[in-house]
């Protein structure tokens, strides 16, 4: 399943300050992480990461320091601030009344067509 | 051992694609440090799934995404990179080189030190005012040897050079200030305009350091006198603007400043502009696109056109050139630009290049130029007994066969690159090479003028 463009853009947002919200962390383990917890279904183009971190970093919704792993390398790690907490909690609460939206929908289309099948069909390729 | 050249190689690949990432305007090294790591990291992991390193290599590369791509959303997101920064804050890179801190303070001492020299006749009761012809004989020597000092002192060079670059300033200056000229008179303002021509010869040769005979060297100086230009043309700008305000806000307390103006700021900041404008065409060389190759190649096809229109409408209505007293100056002044013209295109063309669009629309130019000149000489030629000699004539005259052996020799080498066979590098081996005439004929006829026409 591939995942339009714009959704995949409006979604690292939530994506990546929650993954850091569990800890500080680095770009190849945040994609890691998000392909985890999506069982592979997200796929970003690796490099398209950064971009979205610098963003954040700029945003002031993360910070940044360079560390030294432990195969010697300097690293960059990104930690959430608090201004980035806040940030979630708001995308976090618009995430879920789009969600929820979603869900009632979903939910009276499959009650006003019995199975369902001919108006979700279009739908889905109307998609 | 095969796991030993495998890391050799695969260390050669990244490296290869870093460079080649480092090539993005809108990424800088610390994001390719970040990326590497990532890469670095993907590798690993795929080697330890059981890829060989070059299979990783690729794939991770593959991962990464499209590189133009990617250095378009970085572009995005840093858009401010792309409005490449002057060299005042500090860059990232380690030379040896004077600091840029040092350099932009020895350089405004400089232009603090010019101001000064040119006040400093004042002290001894000669005034702007009343001595202008003291002022314009020696207005080169004011700011041209601190100039070169500043190019010794940046160069590092020997001693040797700088004594013999020195030699030519204190002779200029004898030379400017000994003569009995005639106030006024044409053989001043001859001597006047040239000496600096001549002068700015000496500036080049400190500022190619040890370079200058090296065709390289001297088009470096051709490349920098066009930037410094267009500089102190921008900081003149900035200049009136800000005199303008200057006249306007103290004229409301009813002030006048025109004095101040005149007498301070403006000898002051003239002078003081050359080094400072030096100074910024040094610290930003290679940090923003040189402006004067844009210019060029956006004015020679305007410039040609015009030229070709001239001949047409010439050959079509019959009408001759009309003589009269400043028609010679003015083609002089029409092949100068067009030296200027051909001169900015070819310091800013990579000779390696086939010839394109803008090679044939320099030859045009040159061709149509040449052209318009030869006719204009004709029309002068056959009437010049009429006007009589003057050290005018003489030195206009002079300067259009100067410059007329150059672009039509110019035109001979530019036919011989477009047709295959010749190289570019002749062309710019004949333009720097051609430097020296400029400022022998100009020390020629600011030295053997005066006295041979009477100091008139």
């Amino acid at each position: 399943m591939e995942i339009g463009k714009d959704l995949t853009a409006a979604s690292s947002t939530p994506i990546v300050l929650a993954i850091l919200a569990e800890k500080d962390s680095y770009g190849y383990a945040i994609l890691q992480r998000v392909r985890d917890l999506s069982g592979g279904r997200i796929e970003w183009t690796d490099g398209m990461l950064y971009p979205v971190l610098h963003r954040l970093e700029r945003l002031g919704y993360v910070a940044a320091r360079w560390e030294v792993s432990a195969s010697g390398r300097r690293r960059k790690y990104y930690r959430l601030t608090s201004g980035g907490r806040a940030q979630l909690a708001e995308e976090r609460r618009q995430w879920q009344a789009v969600d929820a939206t979603l869900r009632s929908i979903w939910q009276a289309l499959s009650v006003s067509v019995g199975a369902g099948r001919p108006a979700s069909a279009r739908l889905t390729q109307g998609t | 051992m095969p796991a030993q050249r495998e890391a050799a190689s695969l260390e050669e690949q990244v490296s290869q694609w870093r460079s080649y990432l480092r090539r993005r305007q809108a990424i800088h090294s610390i994001d390719v440090a970040e990326l590497e790591d990532h890469l670095r990291e993907q590798i690993a992991g795929l080697v330890h799934a059981g890829l060989a390193a070059d299979e990783a290599f690729l794939v991770a590369v593959k991962r990464m995404g499209n590189l133009d791509a990617l250095s378009r959303e970085f572009a995005r997101e840093h858009s401010d990179r792309l409005w490449k920064q002057l060299v005042i804050v500090p860059t990232e890179s380690g030379d040896s080189r004077p600091a840029p801190r040092t350099d932009a303070i020895v350089a405004f001492c400089l232009a603090a030190a010019a101001a000064v020299l040119i006040k400093l006749p004042v002290l001894f009761g000669i005034r702007l005012d009343q001595n202008s012809g003291f002022y314009a004989r020696n207005a080169g020597l004011f700011v041209l040897p601190l100039l070169t000092g500043y190019f010794v002192w940046k160069r590092r060079l020997d001693t040797r050079t700088p004594r013999w670059l020195m030699v030519a300033f204190v002779a200029a200056g004898a030379f400017a200030n000994i003569y009995p000229f005639a106030p006024r008179g044409y053989t001043e303002v001859l001597a006047a305009l040239h000496l600096p021509i001549a002068l700015w010869m000496v500036v080049g040769i400190g500022y190619a350091g040890g370079r200058w005979s090296q065709v390289a060297g001297r088009m470096d100086f051709i490349r920098f006198s066009g930037e410094l230009f267009i500089y102190y043309v921008l900081i003149a700008l900035g200049g009136g603007v800000l005199t303008a305000f200057m006249a306007m806000i103290f004229r409301a307390i009813g002030i006048d400043v025109e004095p101040f103006f005149q007498r301070w700021l403006l000898p002051c900041g003239a002078v003081g502009a050359v080094l400072v404008a030096s100074w910024l065409v040094e610290a930003k060389q290679s940090v923003i696109e040189n402006m004067a190759p844009v210019l060029t190649s956006l004015f020679s096809p305007l410039f040609a056109a015009v030229l070709v229109a001239f001949l047409a409408a010439m050959l079509w209505t019959g009408r001759g050139v009309d003589v009269e007293r400043n028609v010679l100056i003015a083609f002089d002044l029409l092949l100068v630009v067009v030296l200027g013209l051909l001169l900015y295109c070819v310091s800013a063309r990579d000779p390696r290049l086939p010839p394109g669009v803008l090679d044939f629309v320099q030859v045009v130019l040159v061709v149509s130029a040449l052209l318009a000149d030869a006719v204009a000489l004709w029309a002068i030629a056959t009437r010049i007994s009429e006007f009589g000699a003057t050290p005018n004539r003489f030195a206009a005259l002079g300067e259009n066969v100067i410059l007329l052996v150059n672009l039509a020799w110019s035109a001979v080498l530019y036919f011989r690159f477009i047709r295959g066979n010749g190289s570019f590098t002749d062309l710019e081996r004949w333009q720097t090479n051609y430097i020296p005439v400029y400022a022998l004929w100009a020390a020629i006829v600011a030295i053997v003028f005066p006295p041979v026409f009477g100091y008139i």
